[in-house]
């Protein structure tokens, strides 16, 4: 490890002009982070020529209190201890040009209680920076301290199946489709069809907000509609994602409102509200009794690529502390991106009571969340009743499986789709408890299911055989014998 | 007979499978056990998807070890209250869970009869509903026959 390189001359540290960010003592390889530290493993590329220690050093500054110069006003304020410190730079293994650097923060620099001003500082200037070709947010351990000025979930997965009355299983879910067109009246039909054929929960997709076909209102209505007579021929609580994302927050308080004069168990909001939004309909659904499920809109487009953008493990652990009760995490087996290890990183970020570095799963740090309440991950896109016995060995019981062309698109109907689905999932958990090794017996027991249930056969022979095998774009670049901070 | 694809009450981890043998039941419980549960049997002739309490067919068992023995609490009360609904929950003590793990139905009445669901027009196109048990009019222990 190299020495500290900083320059502890005072008179030379701030002479006017530019110096290194490692000689302004961005760069500590000495440092050793403290409990109350947030620590950032951010993935750089330095451009041609660029020594990556400087780079990591930039990438503390940039995110810390540096400019591009030095200014005599840091002699005004304790600016040793706000400087972020760079400590370790790694190469990536099997990834040229690419470096692992750690970066801690001091508890100070985050205004409590806000992912707004966490983020503006861990991913503001600093990802456009141009000493840097591209940059990626890995990880982060964020301190317990931190943690505890937050509220998390409004109501948490415990509580969750409390309300819903529903245990020691995944919940169910569908998408409504078509996404777009569907007037009120014919929408209300799918939620109906679904539910009472055995799933918990329909839901709006993320772009159905108030478009000429649908009027919010209307939604609203006829979904409730569904819902209610669903319940009663059913006596099982049932619930649909309302999806309250409007352009303004008086608009979403407006329709969040409507959604809970009506009865509705759960609303939903998309993830591009933005994180001062989700904070607010979080602290809402707290007062009002109410299940906020998060729709990841918009995520591919900074969480897909390697080398660039904030992983989603990170997006989650903001999630989680901003406050959502369900949270699209992927499926690994779906048509959506995601390596299984490293969406099984994500359920771990979104359930876990201590979160234990596992570098396979793309968890770099322990991260103790403090007793902060848990997060139902979904898994949705492109999955069916055929696979059930390896998204339960996946996921486990905590998750709501989402299916929706795998309940909308079955060949007998709306409702049918529905009991393939419910009775594959019964049928997987039933003999998971009973010890069989369903990994590999899967195929079987849902084909003896079957036998008694027409609709899932149908189900197997329509979707039996399909599956999404694409290489992935983002699996974990973990060296075999790790130095983990 | 209710009208959903089932036609019963569909509450509970196992409603759209075949009844569950005892012999099926017991391996719930032993994978109960084996993960540190206490089992509990409740009753009811109130089975509205909205009523939590059900009642206890005593405390829950928590240091029953032999699912033979959760077994024969839940065919005593299968003999006490043949016409009720009995149900099997599991309840996990973990720091960060501490709530129910498993809730299955082990004993239903001979003849299920659902609900009704009441609307009424409030302002607007609105409405607010109510879910009502068939049976609800009748006393209690003589909803579903004697």
């Amino acid at each position: 490890m190299t020495a500290s390189t900083q320059i502890t001359d005072v008179k030379k540290r701030y002479s006017a002009g530019v110096l290194k960010y490692k000689q302004m003592g961005y760069w500590m390889p000495d440092y050793v982070p403290s409990d109350t530290d947030t620590i950032c493993l951010f993935r750089i590329t330095p451009q041609e020529g660029v020594d990556p220690e400087e780079a990591a050093a930039a990438v503390a500054g940039e995110s810390s209190t540096a400019t591009w110069t030095v200014v005599w006003t840091d002699r005004l304020s304790a600016c040793d201890s706000y400087r972020a410190k760079a400590y370790k730079v790694e190469a990536v293994p099997g990834r040229p040009g690419e470096y692992f650097a750690w970066v801690a923060y001091d508890l100070i620099l985050f205004e409590e209680g806000s992912i707004a001003n966490m983020t503006a500082s861990l991913i503001g200037n600093v990802f456009s920076f141009k000493p840097l070709k591209a940059a990626r947010l890995e990880d982060i351990r964020i301190p317990v301290a931190y943690i505890k000025t937050f509220k998390g979930p409004p109501t948490g997965m415990i509580v969750e199946r409390e309300r819903l009355d529903k245990f020691g299983r995944p919940l169910l879910g569908a998408t409504t489709k078509p996404k777009l067109g569907l007037s009120g009246r014919n929408y209300g039909r799918v939620i109906y069809e679904g539910l009472k054929g055995g799933l918990d929960f329909m839901k709006d997709d993320e772009n159905i907000n108030s478009q000429p076909f649908m009027h919010w209102r209307d939604r609203f209505l006829y979904v409730m509609d569904g819902v209610n007579k669903a319940q009663a021929v059913t006596g099982e609580v049932k619930g649909s994602y309302l999806n309250v994302t409007a352009g303004t927050m008086e608009q979403m308080y407006e329709r969040a409102e409507f959604a809970r004069d009506l009865g509705s168990v759960i609303i939903m909001v998309d993830l591009v509200i933005g994180y001062t939004a989700i904070q607010s309909m979080a602290e809402w659904c707290r007062k009002n009794d109410m299940i906020m499920h998060m729709h990841r809109a918009g995520h591919g487009t900074y969480t897909r690529q390697k080398n660039h953008g904030v992983s989603f493990r990170v997006i989650a652990k903001w999630l989680r502390l901003a406050g959502c009760d369900h949270l699209h995490c992927g499926t690994a087996v779906g048509k959506l991106e995601g390596d299984p290890m490293t969406v099984q990183g994500y359920y771990n970020v979104c359930r876990d009571s201590h979160t234990k570095t596992d570098l396979q799963r793309g968890l770099f740090f322990d991260m103790d969340w403090a007793d902060t309440k848990k997060v139902m991950p979904v898994a949705s896109g492109g999955i069916h009743a055929g696979q059930m016995h390896q998204l339960i060995d996946l996921f486990g019981d905590d998750v709501v499986l989402q299916f929706g062309g795998g309940t909308i698109g079955h060949p007998q109907g709306i409702q049918a789709g529905a009991v393939a689905n419910r009775v594959a999932l019964e049928a997987m958990v039933k003999a998971r408890n009973e010890g069989k090794n369903i990994l590999e017996e899967g195929p079987t027991i849902l084909k003896n299911a079957a036998k008694g249930c027409t609709p899932l056969q149908a189900a197997l022979d329509t979707w039996g055989d399909i599956s999404f095998n694409y290489q992935s774009t983002d699996s974990s670049d973990y060296a075999v014998t790790p130095s983990v901070a | 007979m209710l009208t959903n694809p089932t036609g019963k009450v569909t509450q509970g981890q196992f409603s759209f499978l075949p009844d569950l043998t005892d012999a099926e039941i017991s391996m719930q419980i032993q994978y109960g056990l084996n993960k540190g549960y206490a089992w509990s049997v409740e009753y009811t002739d109130d089975v509205h998807p909205r009523n939590t309490y059900w009642d206890m067919f005593g405390m829950p068992m928590f240091d029953l070890k032999d699912p033979a023995g959760v077994l024969l609490e839940v065919n005593t009360c299968r003999k006490t209250f043949p016409n009720h609904y009995i149900r099997l929950m599991a309840f996990d003590s973990t720091r960060g869970i501490e709530s129910v793990a498993m809730s299955f139905i082990v004993h239903r009445p001979p003849h299920e009869t659902g609900f009704r669901l009441e609307r009424q027009e409030v302002q607007g196109r609105s409405l607010r509903y109510t879910t009502h048990g068939y049976p609800m009019d009748k006393p209690e222990n003589s909803r579903y026959g004697k």
